[in-house]
């Protein structure tokens, strides 16, 4: 995972509630077997017309967003599939911080996963932010993880809550895999204590 | 004190320190082609095995299709997924239902079928509805492929504990209102994100009377109000279901089983976050209007809402926005609509007990003229009982499709695609827009209102069909 520290960039904003990840990478992209290359069919459905050619009224088809590593949005954004595509579209397409009032529970794991860092600001805070961010063209936010702040020019200013050990591991750009294989005696010390709970039945039908 | 919650979590809990989330043990970790391909080639290049191939299970149901599965399939994309999964058991050595097993079927149908699901066991899959085994009392959630990656790697998770919200299931469901019905209404009162951060543990004399493919329906759509947990505590109910499945225990270690299972139940003085209650006799059947799982109805006498009548700019955005992409009109009766498309099947609605339900209203009917019909069993052995019983005759002579088992038409990742501007009556679980093909126009139902939908060409009541 990459490290993050903080970062200042052009923000871009998606007015729209509960962004399913089903929004942001369609099923038909889900058969394919790399992990790279999904941000070319981020928001696909919204963001291409049928014959392929970028949708004009999508967004983040606006001159004026392109190049955005924030995003604003609505509630609830990354409900529905559990989905990593999702999160690895927008990472793939540019974005690093994503801010809305509240996301879903499993989107939230499988960002901070992979190092996007979702920002949860009140409901109005993110009212007052987007309304800035669509005033004026090219507005910039400065999103600092280590003193969990969000910051525009304009005296925009506001401090975010973060869970402390997702903040330590992105912080460091840390494989939490390697951390938890130096946990390898704890694990098996588990195994060997409780059997009869995982063992219930046997592992291979009858 | 302790909720079932609690028990379950703190049986599994192999690392605990403050400042930092639980590591917990997983005891059965469920594989599909899908979501795990980037997970087993991480593995791969970090030349890393599987911790405990004998806890990984894997079968192949999204982007299979339910007719011809002649090899290779026809779309090359979908054989390489399905290619690469084979590989991966074959390589990493665990076992694999594939596409000429007899148990082959949509995960969350196959699994508990096998009994490979018990009470008080940690459970993931990276499926959001894996919520489903909640109601074996087991701690069951969905998860992303780096977590797989995880999980496959050291057999364990990090997670931070939710909150608790109780809903508590009271009275009797009236024939004809199914499960469906019931989680729907649930979703109803909390919302698309009233669950986030929260497990939902369903209880009372309501849920008792409930059959384990009825709870199941219920766990499994949870996930839709954001709690990524159903919990049931499992009871003489879920102990009759479970016994003699090729994984459940067997003999002297079953009825041990069995005696630990029935400590697993919240303590009376349990304290939730929140408490909500559902009266099961005052349920109708439902149907969702709009484009979250939230949005939903009495099919009887339900209208869809005006957006002008309602006071919130969010709710009222939405419900605009929903009703655009549903080319419906404001106040339209539901039983003014008309359905091209009707889907039976998924990990909701595609258990034994849901087709008959769906065939009890299509017997002796006929599908109404332009409707098309899919039946996806739930498995392979779904498929199997129904034909003993004649199902497939049933449905088929009523002018349905009786198909192999698979994910189908709920998310039209395989050739059951829902096409553009037609509406679909549909057992699946999301009415996102594009869900189950891009432009289709989803109402969720239950399986008998499915059936009703098929018979009468729109939505209807279907107790009008089933005395």
């Amino acid at each position: 995972m990459e490290k993050f520290t903080s970062l200042t960039a052009l923000a871009a904003v998606l007015d729209r509630p509960t962004v399913e990840t089903d929004l942001m990478v369609p099923k038909q992209f889900l058969t394919r077997i790399e992990r790279a290359g999904f941000g070319q069919v981020l928001f696909n459905n919204i963001r291409y017309l049928e014959d392929g050619s970028p949708n004009p009224d999508f967004v983040l088809n606006q001159p004026r967003f392109q190049g955005a590593r924030v995003l604003v949005s609505r509630e609830n954004f990354g409900c529905g599939s559990s989905r990593e595509h999702g999160p690895w579209a927008l990472e793939d397409y540019g974005f690093k911080v994503i801010i809305c009032p509240i996301f879903a529970d499993i989107f939230k794991s499988n960002c901070a996963k992979i190092g996007l860092v979702l920002v949860e600001l009140k409901a109005e805070d993110v009212d007052d932010l987007m309304r800035r961010v669509m005033a004026t063209p090219g507005y910039q936010l400065t999103v600092n993880l280590e003193t969990q702040t969000v910051r525009g020019d304009d005296g925009f200013e506001k401090t975010f809550d973060y869970d402390p050990f997702r903040k330590e591991m992105i912080l460091n750009g840390w494989d939490d895999i390697s951390l938890t294989l130096k946990l390898e005696a704890d694990i098996s010390a588990y195994e060997q204590t409780h059997r009869d709970l995982w063992n219930g039945g046997p592992l291979s039908a009858a | 004190m302790p909720s079932l919650l609690d028990k379950i979590w703190d049986a599994h809990v192999v690392e605990q320190k403050p400042g930092q989330p639980d590591l917990l043990y997983i005891d059965r970790h469920l594989v599909h082609e899908v979501t795990s391909p980037q997970a087993f080639e991480a593995l791969r290049l970090a030349g890393r095995k599987i911790r405990r191939p004998d806890l990984t299970l894997g079968v192949m149901d999204h982007s299979v299709p339910t007719c011809d599965r002649s090899r290779p399939l026809k779309d090359p994309v979908a054989e390489a997924q399905v290619a690469f999964i084979e590989k991966n058991a074959a390589e990493f050595g665990f076992t694999l239902f594939d596409l000429t097993d007899p148990r082959q079927g949509v995960i969350h149908v196959t699994m508990p079928e096998q009994g490979y699901i018990l009470p008080g066991l940690t459970v993931v899959c990276g499926d959001s509805h894996t919520a489903t085994h909640g109601a074996f009392g087991a701690m069951a959630f969905g998860i992303g492929t780096s977590e797989i990656e995880h999980v496959l790697a050291t057999q364990t998770l990090r997670q931070a504990k939710p909150k608790l919200i109780s809903v508590e299931l009271t009275g009797r469901l009236p024939q004809g209102v199914e499960a469906k019905d019931v989680i729907l209404k649930v979703i109803n009162m909390l919302g698309v994100a009233g669950g986030t951060g929260h497990a939902l543990e369903y209880r009372g004399e309501g849920l008792a009377a409930l059959s384990m493919p009825a709870r199941m329906t219920i766990s499994n759509m949870t996930i839709e109000c954001g709690a990524k947990f159903g919990l049931m505590a499992p009871d003489e109910v879920t102990f009759a279901w479970l016994k003699g499945r090729p994984f459940a225990p067997a003999g002297a270690a079953w009825d041990k089983a069995v005696a630990q299972w029935r400590g697993l139940k919240s303590d009376p003085d349990t304290t939730y976050a929140r408490s909500l209650s559902v009266d099961l006799s005052a349920l109708e059947p439902r149907v969702t209007w709009g484009t979250n799982p939230s949005q939903s109805l009495s099919i009887a006498d339900g209208r869809v809402p005006n957006p002008a009548d309602i006071d919130s700019p969010d709710e009222r955005s939405a419900a605009e926005k929903a009703l655009a992409y549903q080319k419906i009109k404001p106040g339209t009766a539901m039983t003014d609509l008309a359905v091209d498309y009707v889907f039976i099947g998924s990990c909701t609605n595609a258990r034994l007990e849901d087709l008959r339900a769906a065939a009890a209203v299509l017997k002796g009917r006929k599908v109404a003229a332009g409707v098309t019909v899919l039946v996806s069993p739930g498995s392979g052995l779904v498929k199997a009982e129904a034909e003993k019983e004649g199902l497939d005759r049933l449905f088929t002579e009523a002018g349905a499709q009786w198909r192999e088992p698979g994910c189908s038409m709920c998310l039209g990742m395989n050739p059951d695609i829902l096409p553009a501007g037609k509406r679909s009556a549909s057992t699946s679980n999301r009415n996102f827009e594009d869900r189950q093909g891009r432009g289709g126009l989803t109402h969720l139902v239950s399986p008998a209102s499915a059936a009703a939908a098929a018979v009468a060409g729109r939505f209807v009541d279907p107790r009008q069909y089933v005395k």
